[in-house]
Protein backbone atom coordinates (compact mmCIF):
# COMPACT_ATOMS: atom_id res chain seq x y z
CA UNK A 1 0.00 0.00 0.00
CA UNK A 2 1.51 3.17 -0.81
CA UNK A 3 0.45 6.39 1.02
CA UNK A 4 0.98 9.79 -1.05
CA UNK A 5 2.04 12.62 1.50
CA UNK A 6 1.38 16.09 0.32
CA UNK A 7 4.79 17.58 1.04
CA UNK A 8 4.79 21.23 1.09
CA UNK A 9 8.61 21.34 1.39
CA UNK A 10 10.07 24.48 3.54
CA UNK A 11 11.22 27.89 1.72
CA UNK A 12 12.07 30.72 3.67
CA UNK A 13 12.76 32.98 0.13
CA UNK A 14 9.02 32.26 -1.22
CA UNK A 15 7.10 31.32 1.73
CA UNK A 16 3.80 30.32 0.81
CA UNK A 17 0.49 30.16 2.33
CA UNK A 18 -0.08 26.81 4.02
CA UNK A 19 -3.81 26.52 3.35
CA UNK A 20 -6.16 23.22 3.78
CA UNK A 21 -8.28 23.50 0.70
CA UNK A 22 -11.74 25.13 0.52
CA UNK A 23 -12.43 26.03 4.01
CA UNK A 24 -12.49 29.87 5.04
CA UNK A 25 -9.55 29.73 7.96
CA UNK A 26 -10.56 30.47 11.22
CA UNK A 27 -6.94 31.46 12.06
CA UNK A 28 -4.14 33.01 10.00
CA UNK A 29 -0.52 33.62 10.97
CA UNK A 30 0.92 36.17 8.79
CA UNK A 31 4.65 36.62 8.83
CA UNK A 32 4.59 36.38 12.63
CA UNK A 33 7.67 36.27 14.28
CA UNK A 34 9.16 36.11 17.90
CA UNK A 35 12.27 37.26 19.28
CA UNK A 36 12.17 37.43 23.19
CA UNK A 37 13.37 39.57 25.35
CA UNK A 38 17.01 37.90 25.68
CA UNK A 39 17.09 38.41 22.15
CA UNK A 40 16.84 34.78 21.49
CA UNK A 41 14.81 34.27 18.47
CA UNK A 42 11.92 31.58 19.11
CA UNK A 43 10.55 32.36 15.66
CA UNK A 44 11.48 32.97 12.36
CA UNK A 45 8.66 34.12 10.63
CA UNK A 46 5.90 32.05 10.30
CA UNK A 47 3.03 31.86 7.72
CA UNK A 48 0.25 29.27 8.50
CA UNK A 49 -3.82 29.59 7.88
CA UNK A 50 -5.88 26.61 10.35
CA UNK A 51 -8.95 26.21 8.22
CA UNK A 52 -12.07 25.27 9.99
CA UNK A 53 -13.12 22.03 11.80
CA UNK A 54 -8.73 21.24 10.90
CA UNK A 55 -7.17 19.31 13.30
CA UNK A 56 -3.85 20.41 13.29
CA UNK A 57 -0.56 19.75 15.61
CA UNK A 58 2.46 21.20 15.84
CA UNK A 59 5.69 18.92 16.81
CA UNK A 60 8.92 18.64 16.40
CA UNK A 61 12.40 19.20 18.51
CA UNK A 62 12.73 20.96 21.50
CA UNK A 63 12.88 24.38 21.30
CA UNK A 64 11.30 24.55 17.81
CA UNK A 65 8.93 27.35 19.17
CA UNK A 66 5.82 24.90 18.99
CA UNK A 67 4.44 25.82 22.03
CA UNK A 68 5.36 29.96 21.18
CA UNK A 69 3.48 29.53 17.99
CA UNK A 70 0.59 28.00 19.92
CA UNK A 71 0.98 30.93 22.71
CA UNK A 72 1.20 33.57 19.89
CA UNK A 73 -2.61 31.72 18.24
CA UNK A 74 -4.03 32.25 21.98
CA UNK A 75 -2.75 35.30 22.14
CA UNK A 76 -1.28 34.90 25.18
CA UNK A 77 1.78 35.98 23.76
CA UNK A 78 2.20 38.77 20.95
CA UNK A 79 4.42 38.52 17.79
CA UNK A 80 7.59 40.82 17.58
CA UNK A 81 6.36 41.49 14.13
CA UNK A 82 3.87 40.07 11.45
CA UNK A 83 0.34 39.78 12.80
CA UNK A 84 -2.29 37.38 13.37
CA UNK A 85 -6.21 36.99 12.30
CA UNK A 86 -8.82 35.30 13.94
CA UNK A 87 -11.80 34.25 11.62
CA UNK A 88 -10.21 37.17 8.98
CA UNK A 89 -10.54 40.06 12.10
CA UNK A 90 -8.28 41.10 15.18
CA UNK A 91 -8.39 39.24 18.57
CA UNK A 92 -10.81 42.07 19.90
CA UNK A 93 -14.07 39.92 18.42
CA UNK A 94 -12.73 36.63 19.87
CA UNK A 95 -15.25 35.70 22.18
CA UNK A 96 -18.36 36.35 20.55
CA UNK A 97 -20.74 33.55 19.21
CA UNK A 98 -19.18 31.38 17.18
CA UNK A 99 -15.73 33.18 17.54
CA UNK A 100 -15.26 31.70 20.76
CA UNK A 101 -11.92 30.33 22.03
CA UNK A 102 -10.38 27.96 24.65
CA UNK A 103 -7.17 26.54 25.46
CA UNK A 104 -6.01 23.52 27.50
CA UNK A 105 -2.46 23.53 29.50
CA UNK A 106 -0.05 21.25 29.50
CA UNK A 107 -1.21 20.88 33.57
CA UNK A 108 -4.74 20.77 34.48
CA UNK A 109 -4.42 24.37 36.43
CA UNK A 110 -7.57 23.65 38.32
CA UNK A 111 -7.89 25.79 41.51
CA UNK A 112 -7.50 22.88 44.05
CA UNK A 113 -9.88 24.54 46.73
CA UNK A 114 -12.75 24.27 44.05
CA UNK A 115 -14.80 21.11 43.54
CA UNK A 116 -14.99 19.65 39.84
CA UNK A 117 -18.20 21.53 39.18
CA UNK A 118 -17.04 25.02 40.29
CA UNK A 119 -13.76 24.57 38.51
CA UNK A 120 -15.92 23.45 35.39
CA UNK A 121 -18.00 26.65 35.85
CA UNK A 122 -15.38 28.91 36.12
CA UNK A 123 -15.21 30.59 32.45
CA UNK A 124 -19.09 31.11 32.75
CA UNK A 125 -18.66 32.94 35.85
CA UNK A 126 -16.12 35.22 34.15
CA UNK A 127 -18.76 35.75 31.74
CA UNK A 128 -21.16 36.68 34.35
CA UNK A 129 -23.60 33.73 33.46
CA UNK A 130 -26.55 33.42 35.99
CA UNK A 131 -26.27 29.91 38.14
CA UNK A 132 -29.44 28.54 36.33
CA UNK A 133 -28.13 28.80 33.05
CA UNK A 134 -24.92 27.88 33.56
CA UNK A 135 -25.77 24.78 35.89
CA UNK A 136 -26.87 22.55 32.74
CA UNK A 137 -24.22 23.34 30.69
CA UNK A 138 -21.89 22.80 33.49
CA UNK A 139 -23.61 19.17 34.03
CA UNK A 140 -22.97 18.60 30.10
CA UNK A 141 -19.05 19.52 29.41
CA UNK A 142 -18.50 17.22 32.80
CA UNK A 143 -20.82 14.14 31.58
CA UNK A 144 -19.22 14.46 28.59
CA UNK A 145 -15.98 13.51 29.96
CA UNK A 146 -17.59 11.22 31.76
CA UNK A 147 -17.14 12.48 35.06
CA UNK A 148 -20.66 13.00 36.57
CA UNK A 149 -19.84 10.85 39.26
CA UNK A 150 -17.38 12.95 40.59
CA UNK A 151 -18.57 16.57 40.15
CA UNK A 152 -18.63 17.06 44.31
CA UNK A 153 -15.18 15.86 44.21
CA UNK A 154 -11.73 17.78 44.79
CA UNK A 155 -9.11 17.83 42.48
CA UNK A 156 -7.04 16.02 44.91
CA UNK A 157 -9.50 13.36 44.65
CA UNK A 158 -9.07 12.65 41.22
CA UNK A 159 -5.80 10.95 39.04
CA UNK A 160 -4.02 12.78 36.58
CA UNK A 161 -6.07 11.98 33.70
CA UNK A 162 -9.18 12.51 35.52
CA UNK A 163 -7.92 15.71 36.68
CA UNK A 164 -7.20 16.05 32.90
CA UNK A 165 -10.80 15.53 32.12
CA UNK A 166 -11.69 18.24 33.91
CA UNK A 167 -9.36 20.65 32.76
CA UNK A 168 -11.03 19.72 29.30
CA UNK A 169 -14.08 19.95 30.63
CA UNK A 170 -13.97 23.62 31.40
CA UNK A 171 -12.43 24.53 28.23
CA UNK A 172 -16.22 22.57 26.56
CA UNK A 173 -18.25 24.52 28.87
CA UNK A 174 -18.29 27.52 27.17
CA UNK A 175 -18.65 25.72 23.66
CA UNK A 176 -15.31 26.66 22.32
CA UNK A 177 -15.00 26.89 18.22
CA UNK A 178 -10.77 26.99 18.43
CA UNK A 179 -9.81 24.78 21.14
CA UNK A 180 -5.82 25.14 21.54
CA UNK A 181 -4.20 22.23 23.63
CA UNK A 182 -0.47 22.60 24.80
CA UNK A 183 0.66 19.06 25.08
CA UNK A 184 -2.08 18.43 27.10
CA UNK A 185 -1.58 14.48 28.06
CA UNK A 186 2.04 14.75 27.97
CA UNK A 187 2.24 13.81 31.59
CA UNK A 188 -0.66 10.69 31.08
CA UNK A 189 0.63 6.98 31.15
CA UNK A 190 0.25 6.15 27.18
CA UNK A 191 -3.45 4.05 28.17
CA UNK A 192 -4.81 6.68 29.67
CA UNK A 193 -3.09 8.85 26.78
CA UNK A 194 -4.90 6.86 23.92
CA UNK A 195 -8.44 6.66 25.71
CA UNK A 196 -8.36 10.34 25.45
CA UNK A 197 -6.59 10.94 22.20
CA UNK A 198 -10.10 8.66 21.42
CA UNK A 199 -12.09 10.70 22.93
CA UNK A 200 -11.17 13.97 21.71
CA UNK A 201 -11.06 12.91 18.03
CA UNK A 202 -14.68 12.19 19.18
CA UNK A 203 -15.29 15.27 20.78
CA UNK A 204 -13.63 17.33 17.96
CA UNK A 205 -15.92 15.91 15.89
CA UNK A 206 -19.15 15.91 17.30
CA UNK A 207 -18.57 19.56 18.25
CA UNK A 208 -17.11 20.78 14.67
CA UNK A 209 -14.45 22.29 16.78
CA UNK A 210 -11.44 23.71 14.91
CA UNK A 211 -8.23 22.55 17.16
CA UNK A 212 -4.82 23.44 17.45
CA UNK A 213 -2.72 20.65 19.19
CA UNK A 214 1.04 20.18 20.13
CA UNK A 215 2.29 17.23 20.87
CA UNK A 216 5.80 15.12 21.51
CA UNK A 217 4.53 11.86 20.48
CA UNK A 218 3.93 10.52 16.90
CA UNK A 219 1.36 8.32 17.57
CA UNK A 220 -1.13 10.64 18.64
CA UNK A 221 0.04 13.20 16.08
CA UNK A 222 -0.97 11.03 13.62
CA UNK A 223 -4.27 9.61 14.70
CA UNK A 224 -5.55 13.18 15.70
CA UNK A 225 -4.82 15.00 13.45
CA UNK A 226 -5.84 16.10 10.00
CA UNK A 227 -2.32 18.41 9.11
CA UNK A 228 0.70 17.81 11.42
CA UNK A 229 3.18 20.77 10.99
CA UNK A 230 6.71 19.76 11.46
CA UNK A 231 8.55 22.74 12.99
CA UNK A 232 12.47 22.93 13.27
CA UNK A 233 14.43 24.93 15.79
CA UNK A 234 17.34 27.60 15.57
CA UNK A 235 15.21 29.89 14.73
CA UNK A 236 11.54 27.56 15.38
CA UNK A 237 10.13 27.64 11.63
CA UNK A 238 8.02 25.05 10.10
CA UNK A 239 10.02 22.34 8.51
CA UNK A 240 6.99 20.72 6.73
CA UNK A 241 4.14 20.01 6.77
CA UNK A 242 1.89 16.48 6.49
CA UNK A 243 -1.75 15.87 5.83
CA UNK A 244 -3.43 12.59 7.24
CA UNK A 245 -5.56 11.81 4.52
CA UNK A 246 -8.38 9.50 6.82
CA UNK A 247 -11.90 10.55 7.56
CA UNK A 248 -12.36 11.47 10.98
CA UNK A 249 -13.92 10.82 13.31
CA UNK A 250 -11.09 7.81 14.25
CA UNK A 251 -11.02 4.84 16.11
CA UNK A 252 -8.70 1.95 17.56
CA UNK A 253 -8.93 0.64 13.59
CA UNK A 254 -7.09 3.53 12.15
CA UNK A 255 -4.27 2.98 15.17
CA UNK A 256 -4.05 -0.07 13.74
CA UNK A 257 -4.01 -0.20 10.44
CA UNK A 258 -0.73 -0.47 8.09
CA UNK A 259 -1.50 3.09 6.64
CA UNK A 260 -1.09 4.40 10.38
CA UNK A 261 2.26 2.97 10.85
CA UNK A 262 3.22 4.11 7.45
CA UNK A 263 2.26 7.73 8.59
CA UNK A 264 4.01 7.08 11.83
CA UNK A 265 7.19 6.06 9.89
CA UNK A 266 7.19 9.02 7.78
CA UNK A 267 6.51 11.62 10.49
CA UNK A 268 9.37 9.91 12.27
CA UNK A 269 11.88 10.40 9.31
CA UNK A 270 10.45 14.13 8.82
CA UNK A 271 11.16 14.78 12.60
CA UNK A 272 15.21 13.09 12.76
CA UNK A 273 15.74 15.04 9.79
CA UNK A 274 14.15 17.98 11.28
CA UNK A 275 16.40 17.46 14.55
CA UNK A 276 19.45 17.44 12.27
CA UNK A 277 18.53 20.90 10.96
CA UNK A 278 17.93 22.09 14.17
CA UNK A 279 21.63 22.88 14.34
CA UNK A 280 23.14 24.78 17.22
CA UNK A 281 21.66 22.37 19.82
CA UNK A 282 18.17 23.30 19.99
CA UNK A 283 18.00 23.52 23.52
CA UNK A 284 15.19 25.25 25.25
CA UNK B 1 -14.20 -0.94 63.76
CA UNK B 2 -10.82 -0.90 65.44
CA UNK B 3 -10.38 -0.91 69.12
CA UNK B 4 -9.94 2.62 71.20
CA UNK B 5 -6.53 2.61 71.89
CA UNK B 6 -5.12 2.16 68.49
CA UNK B 7 -7.27 4.54 67.04
CA UNK B 8 -4.81 7.48 65.85
CA UNK B 9 -7.11 10.43 68.09
CA UNK B 10 -6.50 8.11 70.91
CA UNK B 11 -2.76 8.03 70.77
CA UNK B 12 -2.39 11.29 69.43
CA UNK B 13 -4.03 13.20 72.67
CA UNK B 14 -3.13 9.77 75.39
CA UNK B 15 0.55 9.72 74.22
CA UNK B 16 1.90 13.31 75.01
CA UNK B 17 -1.26 13.15 78.33
CA UNK B 18 1.14 9.96 79.17
CA UNK B 19 4.65 11.84 79.23
CA UNK B 20 2.94 14.62 80.90
CA UNK B 21 1.14 12.10 84.09
CA UNK B 22 4.85 10.59 84.23
CA UNK B 23 6.86 13.80 83.85
CA UNK B 24 4.94 15.45 86.99
CA UNK B 25 5.24 12.19 88.90
CA UNK B 26 8.76 12.37 88.54
CA UNK B 27 8.71 15.98 89.84
CA UNK B 28 6.63 15.52 92.60
CA UNK B 29 8.03 11.86 93.58
CA UNK B 30 11.63 13.73 92.86
CA UNK B 31 11.18 16.46 95.00
CA UNK B 32 9.26 14.94 98.42
CA UNK B 33 12.29 12.54 98.49
CA UNK B 34 15.12 15.46 97.82
CA UNK B 35 12.71 17.31 100.46
CA UNK B 36 13.74 20.60 98.41
CA UNK B 37 12.44 23.39 100.05
CA UNK B 38 8.61 25.07 98.15
CA UNK B 39 10.10 28.92 98.65
CA UNK B 40 13.30 27.18 96.19
CA UNK B 41 11.02 24.94 93.90
CA UNK B 42 7.95 24.11 94.48
CA UNK B 43 6.10 20.82 93.67
CA UNK B 44 3.00 19.88 91.93
CA UNK B 45 0.71 19.67 94.42
CA UNK B 46 2.37 23.21 95.75
CA UNK B 47 1.41 24.55 92.86
CA UNK B 48 -2.31 22.64 92.93
CA UNK B 49 -2.76 23.98 96.54
CA UNK B 50 -1.63 28.14 95.94
CA UNK B 51 -3.82 27.61 92.37
CA UNK B 52 -7.10 26.21 95.01
CA UNK B 53 -6.07 29.25 97.47
CA UNK B 54 -5.40 31.99 94.73
CA UNK B 55 -8.06 31.38 92.28
CA UNK B 56 -9.99 33.58 92.23
CA UNK B 57 -7.53 36.22 91.82
CA UNK B 58 -6.15 34.37 89.49
CA UNK B 59 -8.66 33.73 87.19
CA UNK B 60 -9.39 37.96 87.40
CA UNK B 61 -5.93 38.19 85.94
CA UNK B 62 -5.99 35.38 83.24
CA UNK B 63 -9.02 36.93 81.84
CA UNK B 64 -7.47 40.39 81.64
CA UNK B 65 -4.71 38.86 79.77
CA UNK B 66 -6.77 36.59 77.91
CA UNK B 67 -8.99 40.09 76.95
CA UNK B 68 -5.88 41.92 76.10
CA UNK B 69 -4.72 38.82 74.29
CA UNK B 70 -7.57 38.80 72.01
CA UNK B 71 -8.19 42.19 71.45
CA UNK B 72 -4.65 42.62 69.84
CA UNK B 73 -5.00 39.13 67.97
CA UNK B 74 -7.99 40.34 66.16
CA UNK B 75 -6.54 44.06 65.91
CA UNK B 76 -3.60 42.09 64.38
CA UNK B 77 -5.10 39.82 62.00
CA UNK B 78 -7.51 42.97 60.46
CA UNK B 79 -4.64 45.47 60.57
CA UNK B 80 -2.28 43.29 59.01
CA UNK B 81 -4.37 41.61 56.12
CA UNK B 82 -5.22 45.21 55.25
CA UNK B 83 -1.62 46.25 54.82
CA UNK B 84 -0.98 42.98 52.74
CA UNK B 85 -3.47 43.68 50.58
CA UNK B 86 -1.99 47.14 50.04
CA UNK B 87 1.40 45.44 49.53
CA UNK B 88 0.15 43.41 46.90
CA UNK B 89 -1.48 46.36 45.07
CA UNK B 90 1.79 46.81 43.00
CA UNK B 91 5.59 46.20 43.43
CA UNK B 92 6.84 50.14 44.48
CA UNK B 93 4.35 50.17 47.41
CA UNK B 94 5.70 47.00 49.09
CA UNK B 95 9.13 48.13 48.37
CA UNK B 96 8.40 51.63 49.59
CA UNK B 97 6.98 50.43 53.28
CA UNK B 98 8.19 47.20 53.64
CA UNK B 99 11.44 48.06 55.38
CA UNK B 100 8.72 49.80 58.32
CA UNK B 101 7.17 46.67 58.94
CA UNK B 102 10.85 45.03 59.45
CA UNK B 103 11.68 47.71 61.57
CA UNK B 104 8.43 46.95 63.83
CA UNK B 105 9.40 43.27 63.49
CA UNK B 106 12.93 44.02 64.97
CA UNK B 107 11.99 46.72 68.04
CA UNK B 108 11.80 44.67 71.08
CA UNK B 109 8.28 45.34 72.44
CA UNK B 110 10.01 45.82 76.42
CA UNK B 111 11.65 48.70 74.43
CA UNK B 112 8.59 50.36 73.40
CA UNK B 113 6.35 49.32 75.88
CA UNK B 114 7.21 51.95 77.93
CA UNK B 115 6.64 54.49 75.87
CA UNK B 116 3.33 53.26 74.36
CA UNK B 117 2.07 52.78 78.46
CA UNK B 118 3.34 56.68 78.84
CA UNK B 119 1.68 58.01 76.07
CA UNK B 120 -1.61 56.21 76.72
CA UNK B 121 -3.43 56.56 79.71
CA UNK B 122 -5.98 53.52 79.35
CA UNK B 123 -3.55 50.85 80.33
CA UNK B 124 -5.90 47.91 78.80
CA UNK B 125 -5.44 50.07 75.42
CA UNK B 126 -2.06 50.97 76.17
CA UNK B 127 -1.17 46.98 76.72
CA UNK B 128 -3.20 45.67 73.60
CA UNK B 129 -0.97 48.18 71.24
CA UNK B 130 2.09 46.61 72.35
CA UNK B 131 0.43 43.24 71.86
CA UNK B 132 -0.48 44.16 68.30
CA UNK B 133 2.69 45.74 67.51
CA UNK B 134 4.18 41.91 67.96
CA UNK B 135 1.41 40.37 66.44
CA UNK B 136 1.36 42.11 63.09
CA UNK B 137 4.53 40.82 61.76
CA UNK B 138 3.76 37.22 60.67
CA UNK B 139 0.13 38.19 59.23
CA UNK B 140 1.58 41.07 57.20
CA UNK B 141 4.41 38.63 56.12
CA UNK B 142 2.68 36.16 55.21
CA UNK B 143 -0.45 37.08 53.71
CA UNK B 144 1.92 39.11 51.39
CA UNK B 145 3.62 35.75 50.65
CA UNK B 146 -0.01 34.49 50.17
CA UNK B 147 -1.59 36.63 47.74
CA UNK B 148 1.51 37.04 45.69
CA UNK B 149 2.09 33.06 45.11
CA UNK B 150 -0.71 32.40 42.52
CA UNK B 151 -0.13 29.42 40.60
CA UNK B 152 1.44 30.95 36.71
CA UNK B 153 -0.83 27.84 35.11
CA UNK B 154 -4.26 29.71 36.84
CA UNK B 155 -3.12 33.13 36.39
CA UNK B 156 -2.79 32.78 32.61
CA UNK B 157 -6.45 30.87 33.06
CA UNK B 158 -7.63 34.20 34.80
CA UNK B 159 -5.81 36.29 31.86
CA UNK B 160 -7.12 34.41 29.05
CA UNK B 161 -11.23 34.48 29.97
CA UNK B 162 -10.07 38.09 31.13
CA UNK B 163 -11.26 37.96 34.07
CA UNK B 164 -11.95 41.02 36.12
CA UNK B 165 -9.24 42.24 39.26
CA UNK B 166 -11.77 41.70 41.59
CA UNK B 167 -12.81 38.38 40.41
CA UNK B 168 -9.00 37.09 40.08
CA UNK B 169 -8.75 38.75 43.99
CA UNK B 170 -12.05 36.92 45.47
CA UNK B 171 -11.46 33.56 43.11
CA UNK B 172 -7.42 33.11 42.67
CA UNK B 173 -5.69 35.08 45.18
CA UNK B 174 -7.44 35.33 48.36
CA UNK B 175 -8.05 30.93 48.15
CA UNK B 176 -4.87 30.78 46.97
CA UNK B 177 -3.50 32.68 50.34
CA UNK B 178 -5.34 31.03 52.61
CA UNK B 179 -2.59 28.14 54.10
CA UNK B 180 -0.31 31.26 54.62
CA UNK B 181 -2.54 33.12 56.14
CA UNK B 182 -3.26 30.64 58.40
CA UNK B 183 0.22 29.95 58.96
CA UNK B 184 0.86 33.10 59.72
CA UNK B 185 -2.68 33.01 62.49
CA UNK B 186 -0.66 30.21 64.61
CA UNK B 187 2.50 31.82 64.94
CA UNK B 188 0.46 35.33 65.54
CA UNK B 189 -1.47 33.84 68.10
CA UNK B 190 1.13 32.95 69.89
CA UNK B 191 2.99 36.47 69.67
CA UNK B 192 -0.09 38.14 71.08
CA UNK B 193 -0.36 36.25 73.92
CA UNK B 194 3.74 37.21 74.66
CA UNK B 195 3.27 40.49 73.75
CA UNK B 196 0.28 40.87 76.41
CA UNK B 197 2.50 39.08 78.78
CA UNK B 198 5.15 41.15 78.23
CA UNK B 199 3.80 44.46 78.15
CA UNK B 200 1.87 43.33 81.34
CA UNK B 201 5.69 43.25 82.94
CA UNK B 202 6.18 46.52 82.19
CA UNK B 203 3.27 48.21 83.16
CA UNK B 204 3.67 46.17 86.30
CA UNK B 205 6.76 47.35 87.29
CA UNK B 206 5.46 50.57 86.65
CA UNK B 207 3.12 50.31 88.97
CA UNK B 208 -0.34 49.81 86.84
CA UNK B 209 -1.70 46.39 88.06
CA UNK B 210 -3.37 44.07 85.63
CA UNK B 211 -2.82 40.50 84.48
CA UNK B 212 -1.34 37.26 84.50
CA UNK B 213 2.16 39.05 84.65
CA UNK B 214 1.07 41.26 87.38
CA UNK B 215 0.44 38.13 89.68
CA UNK B 216 3.89 36.68 88.88
CA UNK B 217 5.36 40.26 90.09
CA UNK B 218 3.50 40.54 92.82
CA UNK B 219 4.10 36.85 93.75
CA UNK B 220 7.74 37.54 93.05
CA UNK B 221 7.91 40.81 95.43
CA UNK B 222 6.45 38.38 98.69
CA UNK B 223 8.55 35.29 97.53
CA UNK B 224 5.10 33.15 96.71
CA UNK B 225 6.84 30.85 94.46
CA UNK B 226 3.90 28.51 94.00
CA UNK B 227 1.85 31.26 92.76
CA UNK B 228 4.30 32.61 90.79
CA UNK B 229 4.14 28.48 89.13
CA UNK B 230 0.72 28.92 88.89
CA UNK B 231 0.22 31.97 86.86
CA UNK B 232 2.77 30.55 84.94
CA UNK B 233 0.96 27.38 84.04
CA UNK B 234 -2.16 29.59 83.38
CA UNK B 235 -0.57 31.71 80.58
CA UNK B 236 1.27 28.11 78.91
CA UNK B 237 -2.37 26.80 79.12
CA UNK B 238 -4.24 29.89 77.32
CA UNK B 239 -0.82 29.68 74.69
CA UNK B 240 -1.48 25.94 74.27
CA UNK B 241 -5.27 26.63 73.85
CA UNK B 242 -4.93 29.75 71.55
CA UNK B 243 -2.56 27.51 69.53
CA UNK B 244 -5.05 24.62 69.25
CA UNK B 245 -7.77 26.97 68.37
CA UNK B 246 -6.18 27.91 65.16
CA UNK B 247 -5.15 24.37 64.31
CA UNK B 248 -8.56 23.78 64.69
CA UNK B 249 -9.55 26.85 62.37
CA UNK B 250 -7.06 25.93 59.51
CA UNK B 251 -7.86 22.64 59.65
CA UNK B 252 -11.67 23.06 59.02
CA UNK B 253 -11.12 25.99 55.86
CA UNK B 254 -8.27 23.61 54.32
CA UNK B 255 -9.21 20.22 54.77
CA UNK B 256 -10.62 19.38 51.69
CA UNK B 257 -7.59 20.31 49.55
CA UNK B 258 -4.54 21.71 50.82
CA UNK B 259 -1.59 19.07 51.26
CA UNK B 260 -0.97 20.65 54.81
CA UNK B 261 -4.35 19.80 56.24
CA UNK B 262 -5.16 16.57 54.17
CA UNK B 263 -5.18 13.11 55.79
CA UNK B 264 -3.21 10.26 54.20
CA UNK B 265 -5.56 8.40 51.76
CA UNK B 266 -6.85 5.06 53.12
Amino acid sequence: MTVLLPVEPFDEGARQMTTAVDRPPAVEVLSAEKVFANGARGLAPIDLAIAEGEFLTLIGPSGCGKSTLLKLIANLIEPSDGRLLWWRGDFGQVGQEGRRLAFVFQEPTLMPWSRVEANVRLPLEFANMPRATADPKVADAIARVGLSAFNRHFPRQLSGGMKMRVSIARALVTSPNLLLMDEPFGALDEFTRNRLDDDLVNLSWERKLTTAFVTHSIYEAVFLSTRIVVMAANPGRIFRIMTIDHPQPRDQAFRDSPKFAAYCRELSTWLAEASLQSVGGGEE
Amino acid sequence: MKPLFESEVFVRIAAPLAVGVVLFAVWEIGFRLASVPVYLFPKPSDIFTSFVQHGPSLFRALLVTLRVTLQAFVAAVILGTLIAFVFVQSRAIEISLFPYAVLLQVTPVVAIAPLIIILVKNTQLSLTICATLVALFPIISNTTLGLRSVDPGLASFFRMNRASRFKTLVKLRIPGALPYFFGGLRISSGLALIGAVVAEFVAGTGGRSSGLAYEILDAGFSLDIPRMFAALFLITLTGVLLFAAMVAVSQLALSNWHDSETRAET
